[in-house]
C-alpha cells in the first residue's frame, strides 16, 4: 500500500483519465471540473511530497520520488492545467472532448511516472504510455492534416522506441541489471573492455530519448506534428513532453552513468555538444523560412532543445550547475512557450488562419494578446529583462565553467609536425575548450533566431490589419496568458526562487 | 570428437543469439526507414522489437545477473515489450485506417500536406 502512496500523484491522474473516459462514453456531463480537480489534487500531493523533504522509493526501487521528480511533477501538472484552461474553448467544442481530456491526463500521469522511474522497465513503460497517448492526441482532430501528423508521429515514435529498447537490451546485457543503480555500479567499475559496447548502448538510448527531446537528427517529426496537430495538443507536446524527455535523460545520465565523473562522460559531453550545435543551427535556419506560426514554433522548439542540450553537455563535462541550468531553462521555457501557444490558439481560432501574414496589425485588434505574444517572443529570443535571457545566460555560463573544469586534454597540437608552437598551442587551447565553441555557436544562433521572432512581432505591431474589428477573448484565456506573461517577467526579474528550486532538485540526483 | 569439443559449434550460445538479433534488428530498421507504405514501416518496427526481445532473452539466459536484480528481470521486460507493442500496433492500425479514409492512401510520400 505504501508503494501506491508514493506514486499517488501519477495514480490520481491515471485513474481520473479512466473516470473521464467512462463518463464521456456514458453520456454528456461536465468533465472539465473533474479534470482540473484531479490535476490540482495531484499537484498538491506532489508538492506535499516535496515539502516532506525525504526521498521515497517504491516497487523495489523501480520508482523514486525525490526533489528532482517533484520539480518536474509540479512543472508538468502546471503546464497541463494551463493547456486545458487555455484550450478549453477548442476542447469543449469538440465531440471528442472526453478523449482529449482522458488522453491528456493519461499522458501527464505517465510523464510523472517517467520522471520518477529508476529502472529500465519502468522508464520504457512510462515513456510508451505518454507517447501512445500523444500519438492519438496528435490525430484527434481527424481531419487530413491532423491524421497525417498523428501517423507520422506514431511511426517515428515507434521506430525510436525500438532503437531505445535495443540500447536498453545491451545495457541490461552488460550490467546484468535493469535498475539504474545496477548500471551505475557496472559503469563505476570502469571496464575498459566494455567501453565500446557501453558507448554503443548509450548512443542507442540517446537516439530514443532524442526523439522525445526533439533534437537533431531525431527531430524530423517535430515540425510536421506541431503544424498538423491541434494547437492544444501542440502546446502540450512542446512543454510537458519535452520537459519529461529532458528529465529522464538527466536521471539516466546522473544515476545510471555516475554523472560527470564517469569514464565515458567525455564521450557523452562531446556527443551532446555536437547534437546541441546541430539542433540550434538547423532549427534556427529552418525557422527563418517559415510562414506558418505553428511550424515556426516547431522549428523554434528544435532550436531551444539545442540550447538545453548545451546544458546536458556541460553536465557531462563536469559542470556543477549544468543540471540546475537545464531545470531552470525548462521552467522558464514552459512559461514562455505556454504563453505563446495559448495566444496563438486564441488568435488563430478567431482569424481562422495560422499564417504569420494574417497576424498583421494584431496589436490594434487585440493589444492584450499581441503584447503578451511579443513578450513571449522576446523571451524565446533571449532579450532582457525576460526569463529567456537569464535562462540562456545561466546555461551558457555553466558550459563555460565546465570547459575550464574539464580534464580533457588535447594532444592534437603535438601531432602537428612542423607547425609553429603558437599554432599548436592555439589548436590545443581550442580543442580543450571546445564547449566554449558550442557556446559561441549558441550565441550566433540567438542572433539568427532574433530575426524570425522579431519579424513576427513586427508584423503584429507595425503592419496594417486587414480588418479592424476587435478580437474578443474569454476571460479564462486572458487569465492564462496573463499568468504565463507574469511568469516570464517574474523569472526574468526575480529568478532566485526558481533557481533555488532547480538547484535543490538537481542536488537530489547526486 | 567428443560432444564437449563440438558443443560450441552445435549448441548456440550468446554470440549466436546476439548475431541473429542484430541481423533481425538491422533488417527491421532498414525496412522501417526505406519502405514508403505505413503498414510496411510498422512491420519493420515489429521486427526491431522482436530482435530486442531476443537480445533480452539471450542476455537473461547467459549473463549472470547483478546483485540485487530480481530473477527473470529480462523475461519480465520482454512481457512488457510484447504488451506495449500490441498497444502500439492497435493505435497504429487505427491511425492508418483513419488516414486511409481521409486520403485514400497510406503511402508516406503522398502524405505531404505537412512539408516545409
Amino acid at each position: 500500500m505504501a508503494d501506491f502512496v508514493v506514486i499517488a500523484p501519477a495514480l490520481i491522474l491515471l485513474l481520473a483519465s479512466g473516470v473521464v473516459l467512462f463518463v464521456a462514453i456514458s453520456g454528456p456531463g461536465t468533465l472539465r471540473p473533474v479534470v482540473l480537480g484531479a490535476l490540482v489534487i495531484a499537484g498538491v500531493f506532489a508538492l506535499a511530497q516535496g515539502a516532506g523533504g525525504q526521498n521515497a522509493e517504491a516497487f523495489g526501487g523501480a520508482v523514486r520520488v525525490d526533489a528532482f521528480s517533484v520539480f518536474f511533477a509540479v512543472l508538468i501538472v502546471a503546464a497541463t492545467i494551463a493547456v486545458i484552461l487555455g484550450g478549453s474553448e477548442w476542447i469543449e467544442s469538440r465531440a471528442q472532448r472526453g478523449e482529449v481530456y482522458g488522453l491528456m491526463l493519461a499522458s501527464a500521469g505517465a510523464m510523472l511516472l517517467l520522471t520518477q522511474s529508476n529502472d529500465l522497465i519502468m522508464i520504457f513503460v512510462a515513456l510508451e504510455t505518454t507517447s501512445i497517448a500523444q500519438f492519438i492526441l496528435a490525430g484527434i482532430a481527424r481531419d487530413a492534416r491532423s491524421s497525417e501528423a498523428g501517423l507520422k508521429y506514431l511511426l517515428t515514435g515507434s521506430v525510436s522506441a525500438a532503437v531505445l529498447l535495443y540500447g536498453f537490451a545491451f545495457l541490461f546485457g552488460l550490467s546484468g541489471s535493469t535498475s539504474l543503480q545496477g548500471i551505475a555500479a557496472y559503469v563505476a567499475a570502469a571496464p575498459e573492455g566494455g567501453r565500446l559496447a557501453l558507448l554503443f548502448a548509450f548512443a542507442l538510448v540517446a537516439a530514443g530519448f532524442g526523439f522525445k527531446m526533439a533534437i537533431v537528427p531525431f527531430h524530423a517529426w517535430a515540425p510536421d506534428v506541431y503544424q498538423g496537430a491541434p494547437t492544444v495538443v501542440t502546446s502540450f507536446l512542446s512543454v510537458a513532453s519535452k520537459a519529461a524527455g529532458f528529465a529522464i535523460v538527466l536521471r539516466v545520465f546522473y544515476v545510471g552513468l555516475g554523472g560527470g565523473d564517469s569514464y565515458i562522460a567525455n564521450d557523452w559531453a562531446i556527443m551532446f555538444g555536437v547534437l546541441a550545435a546541430l539542433s540550434m543551427t538547423f532549427g534556427n535556419l529552418a525557422a527563418l523560412m517559415q510562414t506558418d506560426v505553428k511550424r515556426l514554433l516547431g522549428y523554434s522548439s528544435i532550436a531551444q532543445a539545442g540550447n538545453i542540450a548545451v546544458g546536458l553537455a556541460a553536465v557531462a563535462a563536469g559542470s556543477t550547475n549544468g543540471a540546475s541550468g537545464v531545470l531552470f531553462f525548462l521552467g522558464t521555457y514552459a512559461a514562455t512557450n505556454l504563453g505563446a501557444f495559448v495566444c496563438v490558439m486564441a488568435v488563430s481560432q478567431r482569424i481562422g488562419s495560422d499564417q504569420i501574414r494574417d497576424y498583421a496589425g494584431l496589436a490594434r485588434r487585440s493589444p492584450w494578446l499581441a503584447g503578451i505574444l511579443t513578450l513571449c517572443l522576446l523571451s524565446l529570443t533571449g532579450i532582457p529583462p525576460t526569463a529567456g535571457f537569464l535562462a540562456k545566460i545561466y546555461i551558457f555560463n555553466s558550459a563555460i565553467q565546465a570547459s575550464g573544469a574539464s580534464e580533457f586534454t588535447s594532444n592534437l597540437g603535438a601531432q602537428m609536425v612542423g607547425a609553429p608552437p603558437f599554432v599548436a598551442n592555439l589548436v590545443d587551447g581550442v580543442v580543450e575548450r571546445w564547449l566554449v565553441l558550442v557556446v559561441v555557436v549558441a550565441v550566433l544562433n540567438t542572433a539568427i533566431s532574433a530575426f524570425y521572432y522579431l519579424r513576427w512581432a513586427r508584423t503584429m505591431i507595425l503592419d496594417e490589419p486587414p480588418e479592424t474589428s476587435a478580437l474578443r477573448v474569454p476571460a479564462g484565456v486572458q487569465g492564462v496568458v496573463a499568468v504565463a506573461a507574469f511568469g516570464v517577467v517574474l523569472f526574468g526579474l526575480a529568478p532566485t526562487p526558481l533557481i533555488t528550486a532547480a538547484q535543490h532538485a538537481a542536488a537530489a540526483l547526486h | 570428437m567428443t560432444f564437449e569439443e563440438l558443443k560450441p559449434f552445435i549448441v548456440p550460445g550468446l554470440p549466436h543469439y546476439l548475431a541473429l538479433s542484430g541481423q533481425v534488428f538491422a533488417i527491421g530498421i532498414l525496412i522501417a526507414l526505406s519502405k514508403r507504405n505505413a503498414i510496411a514501416v510498422l512491420m519493420g518496427v515489429e521486427l526491431m522489437l522482436n530482435a530486442t526481445n531476443l537480445a533480452f532473452l539471450a542476455f537473461t539466459r547467459f549473463v549472470p545477473q547483478a546483485q540485487g536484480t530480481p530473477a527473470l528481470a529480462g523475461h519480465v521486460f520482454v512481457v512488457f515489450i510484447l504488451t506495449v507493442a500490441a498497444a502500439e500496433a492497435a493505435v497504429a492500425l487505427a491511425m492508418a485506417v483513419l488516414v486511409y479514409r481521409r486520403r485514400e492512401t497510406v503511402d508516406l510520400d503522398r502524405l505531404n500536406l505537412l512539408r516545409w
